[in-house]
C-alpha cells in the first residue's frame, strides 16, 4: 500500500520534464521608488506612447507616483489633452497593422500578461528590451532573442547601440550607443518599473491595506475565540 | 424535535414582543428560528472539518454581493472600442482602476471563485471521511452534488466574462467538446455558442447564465440542501446517530443547540478563513497564475490561439480525465470517450450513497481497505489536477491514464472492498478525539 502511494506521489516528477526553457534576467524592483518610476514614466511617454497605447491608464493617475497635475500636464502630455484623459494614441490600428504586420499591443497590462513560470512580467520585459540584435533577414532589420521575429524595431537603439548575434548564441555589442551598457540597463529597469506600476497602480496601497486588514482580523479573532471558549465551557 | 408543536410567540407587553407576536400570527418566524437555529440539535463533537459548510455559505454570499456590484459596471460586449480593445475587457480594467474600491470588489469575486471550490472540495471530503452521504442523508448528498455541478457551470460561464485570451480559448475548447457527440454534436455546440465561433452572442448568453439563471438554481439548491440536512440531522466524526439517545424532553443527549454553540464556533472559523482570504486578496491576488491566469491579461484574440490552453485549477482533475483516453474502441472515437469519461467522473459522485456497503460510516471505525482506497483516490485527484495544468506529453498521458483508472476503481470497486473490509464496532455515543 505504502509503496503504491510512493509510486503515485513520484509520478508527476517523472512526468514533469521537457518544455522549452526561457532564461530571463531579474528586473530590479522599483515598487515605491518614485524617482525611478517618474523617470520610467518619462521614457514611456517619449519612446513607447506613440505606437503603443495605455488605454486603461489616465494621466492624472500618475499622482500615485508623486507627480502633481501641473507637472504631469507640463512634462508628460501633448497640448490639447486633458489631465483626466486615458493614454490613447492617434495612430490608427489599421495603419499600424500595415506598417508593422500587427498592431502594437496596448501596454497598460503588459507587465501582468507577460508573467509566466519563467519569471515575472517585469523580468520578461527587462530581458526583452535588452535583447534586440541586428538581423538583415527581418523587414525592420532587428530581431529579438526573447521574442523571435518580433514586428517591433529596436526603438531604443540610439541609446543602447547595435548588438549582433555572436558565437554560441550570445549577444555582442558591436557599436556603442549614447549610454554605457550599465546606464542602459538602469534606464530599462526604470521603464520596466513604470510598466509594472501601470499594470496595477493600486498594488502598493493594496499591500498596505492588507496589513491593516490582517491586524484588524487578528484582534477580532481574539474576541471571537474568547467568546467561543466562554460558551463552550460546559460542553466538554 | 417534532416541528409541529412549536408554540406561537406570546407578547410580554414590550414593543418588540408585540411586533414578534404580530409577525408570528402571520409568518412562522419564531418557529423557523427554533427549527433551524436555537432548537436544531447538532452533535457536540464536530471537529475542524465541520467549518466548511458555513464557510461555503459565506463565500456564496460574498460572490453574490460582490457580483451585484461588478454587474453595475461590467459590460458584456465583445465589440472593439476606439483603442481596439474589446469593451468587456476594458470594462473590467475600468472596474480595477476607475471604480472606487472596484479593484477590491473584483479581487474578492475572482479569489472568491477559487475559495468556493477549495471550501466545497474540503466539505465534500469531510462527507467522504465520515460517511455523511449514507442513509438517511442520501438526499442531502444529492442536493450537494447538484450544487457542485451548478458551481462548475457558474465558474465556467463567469470565466468567459473578462474576455481575456484564456476566457476565450477555454470556452472555445469546452464548447467544442459537445461537438464530439454523434449526430447532434456540431449543431449542439453551434446552438450553445450562438455563433460559429465564441463571440458576442456567446458572451451575452454566458453573462445571462452567470448572473441570473445559475445563481437562481444555486440558491434554491442550497435551501434544499439545508432543509434536507435539518430534517434528518447532522452526521458527526463518529458516524453515530445522536437521535438514538434522547433525554426525557426528546433532546438528543449528545446534541447541543446550533445557536449559540455552533454560531459562536463558526464565527471563529469565519475569522480564520477571512485571514487566509485577505492574505490572497491583498498580497497575491493572481495566486501565481492559478487564481487569475496571466494570459488572461491579454484581451481575447480569435486569430491568435495560445500554444497552451489550461482551464483554471478547479477543473483540472476532470480536464485530465478528458485528455487521458487516447484509444478508439467500441466504434467510438477517443475524443468522445474522453467526454464520456469526464462526464462520468463527476456524475459518479451521485451514486456514492449506494456504492458504499461498509457497516461503519466513519473512517474512524472503518478497516484498512477503505482507508487505503480513499488515500489513493485523493492522491490520484491531486495528480490529475496537477497534470491538467500542464501541456500533455506521452509520459504525463500515461500517468493520467493510470490515475483515471484508479479514480474510477475507487467508486466502482467500492461495493466489494467496503464489504470485505474489517471494521471496528461503532460506539453508542459520540467521542471527542
Amino acid at each position: 500500500m505504502k509503496k503504491l502511494l510512493l509510486v503515485l506521489l513520484s509520478a508527476p516528477l517523472l512526468a514533469f520534464a521537457s518544455g522549452a526553457e526561457l532564461h530571463l534576467d531579474k528586473a530590479p524592483d522599483h515598487s515605491g521608488d518614485y524617482a525611478a518610476l517618474q523617470t520610467g514614466a518619462k521614457i514611456f511617454v517619449n519612446y513607447c506612447l506613440n505606437c503603443h497605447s495605455a488605454s486603461y491608464m489616465r494621466y492624472n493617475r500618475l499622482q500615485d507616483i508623486g507627480l502633481s497635475e501641473a507637472q504631469i500636464r507640463d512634462n508628460l502630455m501633448l497640448a490639447g489633452n486633458k489631465v483626466g484623459d486615458l493614454m490613447t494614441i492617434a495612430m490608427q490600428r489599421a495603419d499600424a497593422k500595415v506598417w508593422f504586420g500587427a498592431a502594437p499591443p496596448d501596454l497598460t497590462l503588459i507587465a501582468r500578461a507577460r508573467s509566466s513560470e519563467f519569471g515575472s512580467g517585469a523580468d520578461w520585459l527587462y530581458t526583452y528590451l535588452r535583447s534586440f540584435y541586428r538581423d538583415d533577414q527581418r523587414p525592420t532589420g532587428w530581431n529579438n532573442v526573447v521574442f523571435e521575429n518580433v514586428g517591433m524595431p529596436h526603438v531604443l537603439w540610439e541609446l543602447q547601440g547595435d548588438q549582433a548575434m555572436g558565437q554560441e548564441h550570445k549577444l555582442e555589442l558591436v557599436r556603442p550607443g549614447k549610454l554605457s551598457p550599465a546606464e542602459y540597463d538602469e534606464m530599462v529597469g526604470d521603464l520596466v518599473g513604470y510598466l509594472s506600476y501601470m499594470g496595477e497602480p493600486v498594488s502598493e496601497f493594496r499591500k498596505h491595506l492588507g496589513v491593516v486588514v490582517l491586524i484588524a482580523l487578528t484582534v477580532i479573532f481574539v474576541f471571537a475565540y474568547a467568546l467561543k471558549r466562554e460558551y463552550w465551557k460546559d460542553v466538554h | 424535535m417534532a416541528s409541529s408543536n412549536f408554540e406561537k410567540f406570546k407578547s410580554d407587553g414590550t414593543v418588540l414582543g408585540d411586533v414578534t407576536e404580530w409577525i408570528d400570527a402571520r409568518f412562522p418566524m419564531t418557529k423557523m428560528w427554533k427549527e433551524h437555529l436555537s432548537e436544531y440539535y447538532a452533535p457536540k463533537n464536530f471537529n475542524f472539518w465541520y467549518f466548511f459548510g458555513s464557510l461555503a455559505l459565506l463565500v456564496l454570499v460574498n460572490q453574490i454581493v460582490t457580483g451585484i456590484f461588478l454587474t453595475m459596471h461590467f459590460k458584456p460586449d465583445a465589440s472593439l472600442n476606439a483603442s481596439g480593445v474589446p469593451v468587456a475587457f476594458a470594462s473590467v480594467e475600468y472596474i480595477m482602476r476607475d471604480v472606487p474600491w472596484g479593484w477590491l470588489i473584483r479581487y474578492m469575486h475572482s479569489t472568491g471563485a477559487s475559495a468556493f471550490f477549495i471550501v466545497v472540495y474540503l466539505h465534500m471530503f469531510r462527507g467522504m471521511l465520515y460517511g455523511s452521504y449514507r442513509k438517511p442523508r442520501e438526499l442531502v448528498w444529492i442536493f450537494g452534488v447538484l450544487i457542485y455541478l451548478c458551481l462548475m457551470a457558474e465558474g465556467f460561464f463567469g470565466y468567459l466574462l473578462p474576455w481575456g485570451q484564456m476566457s476565450y480559448w477555454g470556452a472555445q475548447v469546452i464548447v467544442n467538446l459537445f461537438s464530439a457527440i454523434p449526430v447532434i454534436g456540431p449543431d449542439l455546440s453551434l446552438y450553445i455558442r450562438g455563433d460559429f465561433v465564441v463571440g458576442d452572442a456567446t458572451l451575452n448568453r454566458f453573462f445571462s447564465f452567470h448572473v441570473i439563471a445559475v445563481p437562481f438554481a444555486l440558491a434554491g439548491l442550497v435551501v434544499a440542501h439545508i432543509l434536507a440536512l435539518h430534517e434528518v440531522g447532522s452526521n458527526n466524526p463518529d458516524g453515530v446517530e445522536i437521535k438514538k439517545n434522547k433525554d426525557a424532553n426528546g433532546i438528543p443527549l449528545d446534541g447541543i443547540p446550533f445557536h449559540p454553540y455552533y454560531t459562536v464556533k463558526d464565527i471563529v472559523g469565519v475569522v480564520v478563513f477571512l485571514m487566509v482570504f485577505a492574505v490572497i486578496i491583498f498580497f497575491t491576488p493572481e495566486g501565481h497564475g492559478y487564481f487569475l491566469e496571466y494570459n488572461n491579461f491579454f484581451p481575447a484574440d480569435p486569430l491568435k490561439t495560445p500554444p497552451h490552453i489550461a482551464p483554471v485549477w478547479y477543473y483540472t482533475p476532470f480536464y485530465s480525465v478528458l485528455r487521458a483516453n487516447t484509444v478508439n474502441f467500441f466504434w467510438i472515437d477517443a475524443k468522445l470517450w474522453g467526454v464520456i469519461f469526464m462526464g462520468l467522473s463527476v456524475m459518479v459522485f451521485f451514486f456514492l450513497p449506494w456504492l458504499d456497503r461498509s457497516p461503519a460510516k466513519s473512517i474512524r471505525y472503518r478497516g484498512p481497505l477503505y482507508k487505503g482506497a480513499l488515500a489513493i483516490f485523493i492522491v490520484c485527484f491531486f495528480i490529475l489536477g496537477y497534470l491538467g495544468i500542464l501541456p500533455p506529453t506521452p509520459g504525463r498521458t500515461l500517468v493520467s491514464q493510470i490515475c483515471t483508472i484508479l479514480y474510477f476503481a475507487f467508486f466502482l470497486l467500492m461495493p466489494i472492498y467496503t464489504k470485505l473490509d474489517k471494521c471496528q464496532p461503532e460506539p453508542d455515543r459520540v467521542t471527542f478525539k
